[in-house]
């Protein structure tokens, strides 16, 4: 664990108490994908909790193809100066230098992200290196709990970003949960056997057992494009959603964001989502994952 | 005051889970505030941590700004933690074009004071009324209190970026609130002292 003392107190940062902590904050809430600071204020004022700064949104990179990296340092600056709400922004996987990019520029939480082209076939970062915190991707339980090994402080479900087609997330977020539930059932032996099968630490499968959730938080993202959307992962057990391309490929990106965020909090009242669903506009067009390729779907990267 | 009050936790945004499970270890009854419904059948009420700028936001949307203040200036003990302080605040720097508070403490509040996120900390801060050993207090993207009416007591001061002894803790009669988490330690003083306050021991 990063306990560096700060220069002039006793004042430990980046522990990860701080790091846990601040996704904690994040919890019951929308962050957003903004590739401009004009987008970023829009987010900021429809409610988001915290924006994701990046150049151009999954559906984009999805459509443009070529490699897709960390985004220019002028351009999250810009996004930095233009709100106060905390900015988070994605990194490829394993790139360690992107990451010390970022924390140098001062963003609030990096996305290891298998959005953007891997840069290492082989490990993830090493979380524990750095002051800032990390959220990761997981398409089961397994894989986020080595991720939170290797120091990641919220994990979301990948989905399929740039999709606008939730059943990616929906797959996801059902197999870490029932997962979860599972280990719940086992004995102490077992737990042993488990962890062998998911390839994680026991002592991390161990503490979700006992807890019956993961110990950080746990977020979806990845193919959410409306209020039901949005609504349908908290019903599902996600503390707060990621919407990517579902905001600003839409037709009325204000009105949208303001909707999701109301269907969020109030995931649980059918009232309210049908209320704020009502003459949205265009949602963004989707795509069927049966016409996706393997070599086009991101939730394969990593591991 | 009964002698099991309910303590709400406002659930517009932030971490609300970890506030009950507190609450639930010291002999009150607990609920969730979404509506000004679920408001009128609270004792007191806990404002979590959060971004202050969404829940303020929301409290306005839903009808709940206005019940709020009216609670709080009837005498409605309330106790918020950061974005929760940043809501009892009756001045705000910092905030964003035409951010509300609910205000009733008589303090003016600087939100992201202590900096991003890549300074966030914790530190042992001595707080007034629960005990000797000092709080183990985690700041994310905290707040501080730049300056206080003569009815508010300060209660606590961490040590600020410039060494300056920053304002992280306070009380004015049923009010409370602290820059700082209590809710993430799995320390329950302070939140006791609260409940304290709102059983009229303290």
């Amino acid at each position: 664990m990063a306990t560096n003392a700060s220069n002039t107190t006793d004042n430990a940062v980046g522990t990860q108490r701080v790091k846990r902590g601040m996704a904690e904050q994040l919890k019951n809430g929308v962050i957003m994908d903004v590739v401009t600071p004009e987008q970023a204020k829009i987010a900021e004022d429809a409610g988001a909790v915290a924006v994701m700064a990046l150049e151009r949104v999954p559906a984009d990179i999805r459509k443009d193809g070529g490699v897709a990296r960390m985004s220019d340092p002028d351009m999250i600056d810009g996004i930095v100066e233009a709100v106060s709400i905390p900015v988070m922004a994605k990194v490829r996987i394993g790139h360690f230098v992107e990451a010390q990019v970022l924390e140098h520029l001062g963003v609030d939480f990096i996305d290891e992200s298998e959005v953007l082209t891997p840069a290492d076939e082989a490990y993830h970062i090493d979380k524990w290196a750095f002051t800032v915190p990390f959220v990761c991707g997981a398409t089961n339980l397994g894989e986020a709990l080595r991720r939170i090994a290797e120091g990641a402080a919220m994990i979301r479900s990948k989905g399929e970003a740039g999709t606008g087609n939730v059943i990616e997330a929906t797959r996801h977020m059902r197999s870490i949960r029932a997962e979860i539930r599972r280990l719940g059932t086992l004995d102490e032996a077992e737990l042993f056997g488990a962890a062998k099968e998911l390839r994680a630490p026991y002592e991390i499968v161990k503490e979700v057992a006992t807890l019956g959730k993961l110990p950080v938080p746990l977020f979806s993202a990845g193919g959410v494009a409306t209020p039901a959307d949005a609504a349908l992962m908290r019903q599902l057990g996600a503390e707060s959603v990621f919407v990517g391309s579902g905001i600003f490929k839409s037709g009325d990106p204000a009105r949208r964001a303001d909707a999701i965020v109301q269907a969020t909090l109030h995931y649980e009242d059918p009232g309210v989502i049908a209320r704020v669903s009502r003459g949205l506009g265009e949602a963004m067009v989707g795509i069927n994952l049966d016409d996706l390729a393997d070599s086009e779907r991101y939730a394969g990267r990593g591991w | 005051m009964t002698a099991r009050p309910t303590i709400g936790v406002l659930a517009l945004q932030g971490d609300v889970a970890e506030h009950l499970h507190v609450l639930e270890q010291l002999d009150v009854r607990t609920a969730k505030v979404l509506g000004p419904d679920q408001l009128d059948t609270v004792d007191a009420l806990v404002i979590p941590g959060g971004e202050s700028t969404t829940m303020s936001k929301l409290a306005v949307r839903y009808g709940l700004l206005e019940p709020l203040r009216k609670r709080v200036g009837a005498g409605m003990p309330a106790y918020g933690t950061c974005a929760g302080m940043i809501m009892l605040a009756d001045r705000l720097l910092g905030g964003i074009d035409g951010q509300e508070t609910i205000g009733g403490i008589d303090m003016t509040v600087r939100r992201n004071a202590f900096g991003r996120q890549t300074e966030s900390f914790e530190a042992a801060v001595p707080v007034a009324g629960i005990g000797e050993e000092p709080f183990d207090a985690v700041f994310i993207r905290a707040p501080w209190v730049e300056s206080v009416g003569p009815e508010v007591t300060v209660l606590g001061r961490v040590p600020g970026p410039d060494s300056a002894g920053r304002i992280v803790a306070v009380r004015q009669g049923g009010l409370m609130a602290t820059s700082f988490h209590p809710e993430l330690t799995g320390d329950v003083r302070i939140h006791r002292l609260f409940v304290d306050i709102v059983k009229g021991h303290a």
